[in-house]
């Protein structure tokens, strides 16, 4: 199968356009980021998804599945230019799949869809819609560009679209949301809260996308491995030291002090947990994740021991 | 068509004022072992704790054992809690904990919270479904959701019950905690939600009697201005104005199961003509402890 993986530079994105090479696929990228030792046999088309010169990649290479990593968070790109890339990006390449023939696409999405509420239910299931957007706005493009990629299950029946709704992937390169927030030897957490956290490793996250891949699934799912744990139980598997600081405190110290600088509506997303159900995903898949959070937490720590990590060690 | 067993092995007619188990006069409420820690307690509950103590629902033997070492103490010390009936809660498997609210804040939850705990065997857990402004207050949000107390939301006992855990439910909701002193052993109105879960997920309701409570923290009144300001319904003055729980012993009487069957959409009216049956037995358990509970205290006055 020819699969196109927009975002192909990105941490996990390389290691699933290696995967899949390995199992038979014909795969190429697109990224404005550079993959420098990218394998010959892998093209990446240094291009922006939303410009021409993307659409002529589906044109001339006419991929058959299309694996749609090009999202972006608050912690990488902030501002307006994060809802163009999301939102236009997708809207952009949704287009491109129905002029050009493409037949299966993968949305992957974020488990932080849902939001973080004191009074939403425990486990979220995929039926469930997104709360408390105006607590964490960082996340509106995100959630729209995911409702967006969902409209594709009916506007374009001939294609076969899934939603992945991805907890947080942990794993050695230390990328990534929740690594970011494990970079510094102390982790902050709001006082008085300890949320429940998913972990979900890399090579897990890969097995798992390539199955709905190759299993052609159609709808939308969450994607998770091991049942969530307490975010103090994660800084302390990784070797870090839980702060918890009192909510006023929290937003003057983030980015000083030796904490990680962190979104506008972080503290919310640490007060609360943001967990779901993946009943659905393996269900449809046969998933079944290798590390479970023990392993996870361990080889964090061991890949990035404190005084390894980046600022605040 | 509906059907309504009562009394698992029995089978008998609910209604038909079938028999109760009382335990015998000076028999002893507390079964369990004396030598067992309060630790090896939580380390005997049926719970899929991973290798870090904590289980999918974020359940924390560290905070169980931290909070049982405290609700045992004032179990047995402060309250002095009498419990009878712990063998009608299954000891494993669904089931629907339901009784009445006894005193302003949550003394009765947590009692039979721990009453499961200490004398059952194995120990269970004992999971409420909390009001919503609970998880919105540091610290209580806390331990409130790693002692498996989570907010009363239909997602959520659906969940827990599916999962074979044993719910605790006040169908009285805030307004049970409310009553005042003068009106602690009476009921008010019970919604009807935990009937059609009952139904839905095929889950035996085990009644309970909670009594005292209202003693312990007599109400004379309730500030809801005051609530309202703080996030809650209201706050509960006593005539010390404190909510605080003054050392009444208290009671918790457990019935036999009821067993409803059906699906869970029956029509309203039947509905609550199952709920009125729940509301009843617990009222009827509420009226006999009572009377035995009085003439307890009037041979303590009169020897």
């Amino acid at each position: 199968m020819r699969v196109l993986i927009p975002g192909i530079s990105g941490g996990i994105a390389r290691r699933l356009a290696l995967r899949l090479r390995d199992n038979g696929h014909e795969v190429a990228g697109i990224d404005i980021r550079p993959w420098r030792d990218a394998p010959k046999d892998i093209q990446v088309h240094p291009v922006d998804v939303r410009k021409r010169a993307a659409e002529d990649v589906f044109r001339r290479w006419k991929p058959e599945a299309v694996v749609h990593m090009a999202t972006v968070t608050a912690f990488t790109v902030p501002g307006g230019e994060r809802g163009r890339i999301n939102l236009d990006g997708t809207k952009a390449l949704f287009d491109h799949c129905a002029t050009h023939g493409v037949k299966q696409v993968l949305f992957v999405g974020r488990h932080t869809f849902y939001g973080a509420a004191p009074d939403s239910p425990l486990y979220h299931s995929e039926d469930e819609p997104p709360r408390a957007l105006e607590a964490i706005p960082e996340l509106a493009d995100l959630v729209a560009a995911d409702l967006y990629a969902a409209t594709a299950l009916w506007r374009m029946p001939e294609v076969t679209t899934a939603v992945l709704r991805l907890v947080y992937t942990l794993g050695t390169p230390g990328t990534g949301t929740l690594a970011n927030l494990l970079r510094g030897k102390r982790v902050p957490m709001v006082l008085g809260y300890d949320p429940l956290f998913h972990v979900l490793q890399e090579e897990d996250v890969v097995t798992a996308l390539q199955l709905a891949l190759e299993k052609k699934v159609r709808g939308i799912f969450n994607v998770a491995g091991p049942a969530p744990v307490p975010l103090s139980v994660i800084i302390r598997g990784t070797g870090r030291t839980p702060v918890p600081l009192p909510s006023p405190l929290f937003s003057v110290l983030m980015g000083r002090a030796g904490f990680p600088r962190l979104s506008v509506g972080a503290t919310d997303h640490l007060r609360y947990p943001i967990v779901v159900d993946n009943k659905r995903f393996l269900e449809a898949t046969g998933f079944q994740y290798t590390f479970d959070e023990g392993r996870i937490l361990r080889a964090y720590a061991d890949a990035l021991p404190v005084d390894r990590a980046g600022h605040g060690g | 068509m509906t059907r309504l067993r009562q009394g698992r092995p029995s089978g008998a007619q609910w209604g038909t004022r079938a028999p109760r188990a009382k335990p015998p006069r000076g028999a002893t409420v507390r079964p369990v072992p004396q030598s067992e820690s309060l630790s090896e307690r939580v380390e005997r509950l049926q719970l899929p704790f991973n290798e870090y103590g904590v289980d999918p629902y974020g359940i924390s033997k560290k905070h169980l054992k931290l909070a049982l070492e405290f609700f045992a103490f004032l179990y047995r010390n402060y309250f002095r809690v009498r419990c009878t009936g712990v063998q009608h809660i299954p000891k494993q498997g669904r089931g629907m904990l339901v009784g009445n609210h006894s005193g302003g804040v949550a003394v009765d939850g947590m009692m039979v919270l721990t009453s499961t705990l200490l004398e059952m065997d194995p120990p269970r857990l004992a999971q409420g479904m909390v009001e919503r402004f609970i998880h919105k207050f540091p610290v209580a949000s806390l331990w409130a959701s790693r002692t498996g107390q989570f907010t009363g939301l239909p997602e959520h006992a659906v969940r827990l019950l599916e999962d074979d855990r044993l719910l605790m439910i006040f169908p009285e909701g805030a307004r049970g905690t409310a009553k005042l002193y003068p009106d602690r052993y009476s009921l008010v109105d019970f919604g009807t939600g935990f009937i059609r879960l009952a139904l839905q997920t095929r889950s035996p309701i085990i009644p309970f009697a909670f009594l005292g409570g209202g003693a312990a923290i007599p109400t004379i009144t309730n500030a809801y201005a005051l609530g309202k300001l703080l996030g809650m319904p209201y706050i509960p003055l006593t005539p010390y104005l404190l909510p605080l729980p003054l050392p009444v012993g208290l009671e918790i009487h457990y019935g036999e199961p009821l067993v409803f069957e059906g699906t869970g959409d029956e029509e309203d009216h039947v509905i609550q003509g199952y709920v009125d049956q729940v509301k009843a037995r617990i009222q009827q358990l509420i009226e006999d402890n009572r009377a035995e509970r009085n003439l307890r205290r009037t041979r303590r006055l009169l020897p």
